[in-house]
């Protein structure tokens, strides 16, 4: 039986079974994608000219990461910089603070209904709104300034964290937390002791990821004069000046590097 | 037709797995390797077609010695000897098909195995092998959703397929229920007479290595203490080779194991 | 700090005297900090703004409702435009990443000791710096228009894929690579049949994970002229023409729900 089977295949080609089955569908999807992409690069128009002239421009600027510029604008750099890590550490507190009630509320297994749907709301909002457009606003409503810099990354913290905080206390262990309520434990206790140090070490990891976020991000609010760095990078390349603003490139990229080994230690700390 | 020379392989840690290993392998022949974790039964394997690099000394194979081969002829060596592992080793996202084709991947070239377009005495043999351990229903599917057993089979068609001389077996059976560790352990010692194909089983399973192999080597700490047939494994050469236990009532339930099972 | 109190005498304490005092220490200086922060944020801030701020945020409310729904036909282009942005980058920053990668993954890079740190310093670079500085460093380079969007988009992602790409690399099974070694196969082979298998489902879910975040990121890359449907934001904002500007808000706002949604299925879909 099943070397008549076997007789059968022998000689015949072997073809990998495709992933998508069905020819039709697969030849679809490969035609419309090609006609896509053809159609997206057909309505690029590149002005080669223009392109050619920058690559001077672009050597010169690749030239300018040998030789940043730290000192004749250093004082702009300073205050732009300073207001970018004051905004990043303010608006990392106070976002973490709010974020953690509202991930909580936004935890379908610990939340009652109409709590879980306000705090799914806020979340859904900030999530989907970008900082700069938020900051964009902002800066219409409370003027120019830091201010509106430090209330855009503080809410877009919000939707950040308390998702993925809710997110991780649903997929939490239930046995633990229900041995602290079955002590007799009151709803605070519980969440301090049942929930809290389930979910703290993911916490702070994705605390020390979203500061990261924040100081990057911080460093294009300027761009709408919401204060930080942006602004001060901005006039740089407005005045062609390269080096400064590969000097300014490098101190963020630094930071950042600075950020991402802290945060690599302490997360391995608190696991 | 294998020999080992003084094989010996020193960890960067300072671990001494191998001291100057001895060993000869005859054509054909099917030994099992026993010893407790650690004794370096794996390193040896691995030292032989040189995913470990040894130390020093010599592995001669048809009397080519493959420690001094550069990559290329390397992997011409490798092909004469096919490989089985623990834990399957398959590539689980891959078909059974090109699991069991990917043996052929010293023979073919780049561009033929990345398109998947093998020659079709390739296929055939694929399919020739995939019928005599019984998955040939199973060609096209994907290696993640066999059994433990079926993918071991799988393992040994991918092996076989090169065509080789010698197999080197890595603790066949140690991921499978006692049924099954059967089954494969019956399923190479009968492809290797079938096919006079010699074979190191590395095998923790004692019972199992007196049931199926002509020659059982011991390995301790890095050295070979015991080289001779199975019946003469006794309770002090066991203690020997594992430590102090009650070697007794082992050697005695695996008797009466091989009367249930024969029944 | 939980303190548990046993007869006269047994106190149990969770920590030392000396780990309390650092703690408290640190939790001071942790206040400290943030209050400086916010007092430079307050320096720089016109509080009149401020107070004022409810009846500017009620006068925007009133200005930009209703949007002027007849302004979707003019965006048409910009919105075909800022797929391109988001999909052609996307595709760009794949083919970048993955050699990328593979140099800098642990398991397969060449030479640890040289090539791998130049692959994380691409990966950090390119990572560290918003999309928008992108684009405003190509503009100025390139000129504007939707070709430096592309390629913005493109650099910025290539170290978002290369991170997650590398760490799915480094997390590979090795006893399969080492399987397909055994065989004689040679490098290449080894790379097609041992490694790719592994990690094309982390690939395809970094691939829509990161054309979901383009798709965000390039709404608001005309902000600074690098082409998409920012530009009629920016053009909007400068007239302050309200009504448009909320018709735009809306647009994109269903633009990242609808690329959200395609791929969260894709991926569901992979996985």
């Amino acid at each position: 039986m099943s070397h008549r089977e076997l007789d059968d295949m022998l000689g015949k080609g072997w073809r990998k079974p495709a992933f998508i089955k069905n020819a039709a569908l697969r030849w679809a999807l490969i035609i419309g994608f090609v006609a896509y992409l053809i159609a997206a690069f057909m309505t690029i128009d590149v002005d080669w000219g223009r392109v050619y002239e920058g690559l001077d421009r672009g050597w010169a600027f690749v030239l300018a990461f040998t030789s940043p510029d730290f000192v004749s604008r250093w004082s702009d750099i300073w205050s732009g910089l300073l207001e970018s890590i004051v905004m990043t550490v303010a608006a990392s507190v106070v976002g973490i603070l709010i974020s953690i009630p509202i991930g909580l509320g936004a935890a379908r297994n610990i939340a009652p209904l109409p709590i879980y749907l306000i705090c799914r709301a806020i979340v859904a909002i900030s999530r989907a709104l970008q900082e700069i457009i938020v900051a964009i606003l902002l800066v219409a409503i409370f003027g120019f300034g830091p201010l509106a810099g430090f209330l855009t990354l503080s809410f877009a913290t919000i939707g950040f964290l308390s998702k993925l905080l809710a997110e991780d206390i649903e997929a939490m262990d239930k046995v633990q937390a229900e041995a602290i309520k079955a002590s007799g434990a009151r709803w605070m206790q519980w969440i301090n002791y049942g929930v809290q140090p389930q979910v703290m070490p993911r916490l702070v990891g994705l605390s020390m990821y979203r500061i990261d976020i924040n100081f990057r991000e911080s460093a294009i609010l300027g761009l709408v004069g919401a204060g930080g760095i942006g602004a001060t990078l901005n006039t740089a390349f407005d005045r062609y000046e390269y080096d400064t603003a590969a000097a300014i490139l490098i101190l963020i990229i630094g930071i950042v590097m600075a950020l991402e080994y802290l945060s690599g230690i302490i997360r391995a700390r608190v696991q | 037709m294998l020999r080992l020379e003084k094989l010996t392989k020193t960890y960067k840690t300072g671990d001494q797995a191998l001291k100057a290993i001895d060993l000869d392998v005859p054509k054909g022949q099917v030994l099992a390797l026993i010893g407790p974790s650690g004794a370096g039964k794996s390193t040896m394997i691995r030292c032989i077609n040189r995913l470990v690099e040894p130390t020093s000394g010599g592995v001669l194979l048809d009397d080519v010695d493959l420690t001094k081969l550069g990559s290329g002829a390397l992997r011409k060596a490798r092909r004469e000897m096919g490989m089985i592992f623990q834990e399957y080793a398959l590539v689980e996202r891959l078909t059974v098909m090109e699991n069991v084709l990917s043996g052929r991947l010293g023979y073919v070239g780049f561009w033929r195995s990345f398109l998947r377009r093998y020659p079709q005495s390739d296929v055939d043999e694929a399919f020739r092998l995939l019928d005599r351990v019984g998955l040939l229903h199973m060609a096209d599917k994907r290696a993640d959703e066999l059994s433990g057993g079926q993918r071991q089979r799988v393992g040994i068609c991918r092996a076989l397929i090169q065509n080789p001389k010698l197999l080197l077996v890595d603790e066949p059976t140690a991921s499978l229920d006692p049924k099954t560790s059967r089954q494969i352990m019956r399923l190479i010692t009968e492809l290797c007479q079938e096919r006079g194909l010699a074979a190191i089983i590395n095998i923790h399973d004692v019972a199992l290595a007196q049931m199926f192999v002509p020659r059982v080597v011991g390995l301790r700490f890095g050295e070979i203490v015991y080289d001779g047939l199975p019946t003469g494994l006794t309770p002090d050469k066991l203690t020997e080779i594992y430590g102090e236990e009650d070697w007794e009532a082992t050697i005695e339930k695996v008797e009466d194991e091989d009367v249930e099972a024969a029944e | 700090m939980p303190v548990l109190e046993r007869d006269d005498a047994q106190v149990w304490r969770r920590r030392t005297t000396g780990q309390s005092l650092v703690r408290w220490f640190g939790w001071l200086l942790g206040v400290a900090v943030f209050v400086y922060c916010w007092q430079l944020i307050s320096a720089s801030t016109t509080w009149f703004f401020v107070w004022d701020a409810p009846r500017i945020a009620n006068d925007i409310w009133t200005r930009a409702t209703p949007p002027k729904w007849d302004y979707i036909t003019q965006l048409g282009r910009p919105i075909w435009d800022t797929l391109n942005i988001a999909t052609l980058g996307t595709i760009i920053a794949l083919f970048m990443a993955v050699p990328v990668a593979f140099l800098a993954a642990r398991n397969t890079t060449p030479s640890a000791l040289f090539i791998r740190p130049i692959a994380l310093l691409v990966i950090v670079s390119t990572r560290s710096i918003n999309s928008l500085i992108w684009a405003l460093l190509l503009i100025a380079i390139i000129g504007p228009g939707v070709f430096a969007g592309v390629i913005a988009i493109a650099i910025r992602s290539i170290g978002f894929c290369a991170k997650l790409l590398y760490e799915a690399i480094e997390e590979i099974d090795h006893g399969q690579v080492e399987a397909i070694t055994a065989t004689g196969a040679s490098r290449w082979q080894i790379m097609a049949y041992g490694i790719v298998p592994q990690i094309l489902p982390a690939f395809a879910g970094i691939a829509v994970f990161r054309w979901d975040i383009n798709i965000r990121e390039s709404t608001v890359l005309g902000l600074v002229g690098a082409g998409g449907i920012g530009l009629q934001l920016s053009a909007s904002l400068n007239v302050l023409a309200w009504p448009q500007v909320s018709l735009i808000l809306i647009v994109i706002l269903i633009a990242v729900m609808i690329s959200e949604w395609v791929s969260a299925k894709v991926r569901g879909a992979i996985i």
